[in-house]
């Protein structure tokens, strides 16, 4: 496939920094020759490539917002955005991975934990050293999680941990998960490490999605969990959803790459593939689709760009970033459609890389936030009136 | 030692290209321009050199404010300083390469290396040019370099084969693809260029000695050919690919 230049039909780049611009270079190289040469193979046999996490933080990818004293660049929420981005058009597996690690596992660890645990913890984090997981979902409580049935119990010198969570990124590979438990009725972060006794983490299979990722389940059996593994300000159910949004905020850029990937494979496809007497992109039905797509795109990078300001200018409300997650996740998925459509049966063989984007994107439709719980947050918002069942 | 690396500021090789009206010039609008490839070979090895023999790299680009994009990412690839050398004219080889052997002679660096070319004009002049207008050595279209002391050994691409040769500092040497493998400008080396100094600095006017008349778009590409249906058209397929095409 040709090297993608990117898609901008509003010229975006001018509203981004060079910095911004620099970190977007980087990342599109990385992605063009360490993802795309060997991402068919591990969707293929459902396996994640973790020879690339060395060079994932080398470049800087994990906690990248993260202060310099951990070892992270300290660079803005745009530029997080596009990394995500970049690393989308590559695989949302890929993005997946990195997301997690940043905001649902560094990111907890900085705002909720001790001195000791961030300089312990997120400098091998950074470093690609050490893998982290984040667990919240359990298999009764998805969208409901304040629900969970996961416990901490306190006992002489710690907790003790009972319970499951699933659906976890991460989970098999992961050196620490950060799990959120009930503790006297109250959710509460813990850092689990691997091989503590009675804690296992199977992984799913069967997945038709995200395939190059390892998603898992967390068993807790009388986990024993010492004191200073508890999270000291993390507290409340909205700790881990402070850190999903973190996540939200990912994938609305994230979702993006994905679309520029499908609307490149179409555009491309289209204007080489002849039927009756001239390209297929010559015809009113294919410019029409194209054209949709592209209008969708360009929204949705001028939506992310200033999410991205807001973040940064520390103005931004979390019903926006469900605003752009659930548009952008939507549009993504419709996108991923249509350019199956122009590339007609072409467009199922994993030759092209539309029907792996819109597999994933089934996936990312729907973690971090259904899409329709996505319209009831911004539905309570704009109404005052509560729409969910309490 | 002050080790000295010229850069240019291209257009993407994966943009489509589109010639402004004065037929002169290419279009800029909505195209992304890169540091030039081969000057990314030349930036890599300059690190190097200064990474083994210890020193400082000073980039330098000559063209209007757009350049500095390209400075700034050798910036994050790890070079020192940047020198802006601002001119708003388009600029012949030789009034680059006098720009730049002035930048040079003030700098005092004694080794320079620059791409074969870059890849917008393809004039591939200004790094023998300047080592000229320097009274330096060159080697151009180097494939390795390696510096013990004072003395230079390189090997060099040549038609179907390669060629060794030596000479002393101070010397431009124009870098090959195969040189080395590039490094990324990574997060931390993108914020650390953001602190960089990037000096301006004026072009003295220079009379272009070769006049742009005109651009012309490249004529289609041939149809496809057969050259035949069995076995006996592969050592002519092999010698096309090898020779006309250079792809084997």
């Amino acid at each position: 496939m040709a090297k993608l230049s990117g898609v901008d039909y509003f010229s975006a780049d001018d509203l981004l920094f060079e910095d911004e611009k620099l970190v977007r270079e980087t990342v599109r190289t990385f992605v063009d020759s360490e993802i795309l040469p060997i991402i068919v193979k591990h969707n293929r046999e459902g396996s994640f490539p973790q020879n690339i996490v060395p060079k994932m933080a080398e470049l800087g990818i994990l906690g990248p917002t993260l202060p310099a004293k951990y070892g992270c660049a300290e660079m803005n929420n745009v530029a997080y955005g596009l990394i995500m981005q970049e690393l989308e058009r590559g695989d949302s597996s890929i993005r997946s991975f990195a997301s997690v690690m940043s905001a649902l596992v560094m990111y907890p660890i900085f705002k909720f934990g001790s001195e000791e645990q961030k300089d312990f913890w997120l400098p091998k984090l950074a470093k690609g050293e050490k893998i982290g997981c984040f667990g919240l979902t359990e298999p009764d409580y998805g969208s409901n999680p304040g629900g969970m049935v996961t416990k901490a119990e306190r006992v002489d010198g710690g907790f003790l941990l009972n319970g499951a969570k699933m659906w976890i990124t991460n989970g098999t590979i992961a050196d620490i998960a950060i799990v959120w438990a009930k503790l006297n009725g109250i959710v509460n972060g813990f850092i689990i490490e691997k091989g503590f006794a009675g804690f296992t983490a199977p992984e799913m299979r069967g997945k038709q999605s995200l395939r190059a990722s390892v998603t898992s389940e967390l068993i807790f059996n009388n986990v024993f969990v010492p004191e200073k593994n508890l999270l000291p300000d993390g507290a409340g159910l909205k700790s881990p959803l402070m850190c999903l949004n973190q996540a939200r905020y990912g994938i609305a850029w994230g979702v993006v790459g994905s679309m520029m990937s499908c609307y490149d494979s179409a555009l491309e496809y289209a204007k080489s593939r002849k039927q009756f007497s001239k390209p297929i992109a010559a015809y009113q039905l294919t410019q029409k689709k194209l054209v949709e797509m592209l209008t969708e795109i360009t929204k949705s990078q001028l939506l992310n760009i200033q999410l991205g300001r807001l973040k940064d200018g520390g103005k931004l409300r979390f019903q926006q970033v469900s605003l752009a997650k659930r548009n952008n996740c939507e549009i993504a998925l419709d996108i991923a459609r249509s350019a199956r459509e122009i590339l007609g049966a072409n467009g199922i063989l994993d030759e092209y890389p539309v029907m792996r984007h819109a597999a994933n994107l089934e996936s990312v439709k729907t973690y971090e936030g259904t899409h329709e719980m996505h319209t009831l947050i911004i539905g309570e918002d704009i109404t005052g009136f509560t729409a969910f069942d309490n | 030692m002050k080790i000295a690396v010229c850069v240019s500021h291209v257009p993407d090789t994966a943009t489509r290209i589109k010639i402004a009206a004065d037929q002169k010039s290419i279009d800029p609008a909505g195209v992304s321009f890169v540091l030039n490839p081969y000057d990314e070979y030349a930036v890599e090895e300059a690190l190097k050199t200064k990474e083994k023999f210890g020193g400082e790299v000073v980039v330098l680009s000559v063209g209007g404010d757009r350049v500095k994009e390209t400075i700034r990412k050798s910036l994050a690839m790890g070079v020192d300083e940047g020198v802006h050398l601002k001119t708003d004219e388009a600029l012949d080889s030789f009034a680059i390469a006098q720009a730049l052997a002035d930048e040079i002679k003030s700098l005092g660096s004694e080794l320079v290396f620059m791409g074969k070319q870059s890849v917008d004009y393809d004039s591939g002049m200004v790094g023998q040019l300047t080592a000229e207008l320097l009274s330096f050595n060159s080697i151009s279209v180097c494939v390795t370099f390696n510096l013990d002391g004072n003395t230079i050994t390189a090997e060099r691409e040549i038609e179907g084969g390669k060629e060794i040769v030596e000479t002393s500092l101070p010397c431009i040497i124009t870098a090959q693809k195969g040189l080395n493998e590039p490094r990324y400008a990574s997060l931390k080396g993108i914020m650390a260029a953001k602190k960089k100094v990037i000096q301006e600095k004026p072009v003295a006017s220079t009379p272009a000695l070769v006049e742009n008349l005109q651009l012309k778009m490249p004529t289609a590409k041939n149809p496809g050919r057969i050259l035949g249906t069995d076995s006996s058209a592969v050592p002519e397929l092999v010698k096309l690919l090898h020779e006309e095409a250079k792809v084997i």
